[in-house]
């Protein structure tokens, strides 16, 4: 699927995921943000780009690695990303939502 | 995004093997998740997964239990069930499966309520001490039902 955000032209899967990151910038990032009522501070922005290196790395997301992450407490994250935290957050990042159960 | 028609879910844990009470754990998380509420009522066996002296001894049964794949005379022998747990806990931690102690941090940290049932508590001669710093509270059975108060609430007894 096409959308067209910032001007720009992305691609996306049908729950809105980006299906190339090559196509993400911070900007689009926002308005993918604000499109799940999340305005961006600048503790969003570390833990995006956390999961975006974790990604990167190849490591599987979960829940328990924010746990151990350093850069955010699991309550925090629910905080900043209310309603679905890892879901939410990695389609800001423009990455592959998670398929793990835990 | 997809938007489930369940909005919270409650877990009533009665049994205090390893494989119920991950079933109860992966399943109140996974809902957190999906940002839908979750909560637990521990409560007979199941409140061993929430003694702070026992929660890190839960076994998986080999005994009665005919997915297990072994010969019941065989499952009741010292030492078999413990060696089976220990198997499954090993299969667990490959796949990032939090152990049970962690498991509940998480699962409170994530804004699952935890709440031991009074009955149970009363009836094994359990003080407040006994149990999990992170428990919500000990609730009735009827306080528990009082928690499903919106629509989209399922029960689940486990």
């Amino acid at each position: 699927m096409k959308k067209v955000i910032a001007n720009r032209e992305i691609d996306v899967n049908e729950e809105g995921y980006l299906l190339d990151f090559s196509q993400w910038s911070k900007e689009i990032g926002e308005y993918l943000a604000e499109e799940q009522g999340i305005s961006m501070s600048d503790k969003h922005w570390e833990v995006i780009k956390y999961l975006q290196d974790k990604q990167q790395s190849g490591e599987a997301l979960s829940i328990r690695g924010i746990k151990k992450s350093g850069v955010i407490d699991i309550k925090e994250f629910y905080n900043l990303f209310p309603g679905g935290p890892l879901k939410k957050s990695t389609l800001i990042a423009g990455i592959p939502k998670p398929k793990s159960c835990i | 995004m997809s938007e489930t028609k369940v909005k919270k879910m409650l877990f009533i844990l009665s049994k205090g093997t390893l494989e119920n009470a991950y079933a109860a754990f992966v399943m109140a998380n996974g809902a957190r998740m999906e940002g839908i509420e979750a909560e637990i009522f521990f409560t007979f066996f199941g409140l061993e997964a929430i003694q702070k002296k026992k929660l890190e001894h839960l076994h998986v049964a080999t005994v009665g239990n005919p997915a297990m794949h072994m010969p019941t005379m065989l499952g009741g022998l010292p030492g078999v069930e413990a060696l089976a747990s220990k198997m499954m806990k090993k299969e667990m931690e490959k796949l990032d499966m939090p152990e049970v102690g962690e498991f509940l941090e998480i699962l409170s940290d994530s804004g699952c309520k935890l709440w031991g049932c009074k009955l149970a508590v009363d009836m094994f001669h359990l003080e407040r001490e006994d149990l999990i710093d992170e428990l919500d509270g000990i609730l009735t059975i009827g306080d528990f039902y009082n928690r499903a108060n919106e629509d989209g609430t399922h029960l689940l007894f486990i």
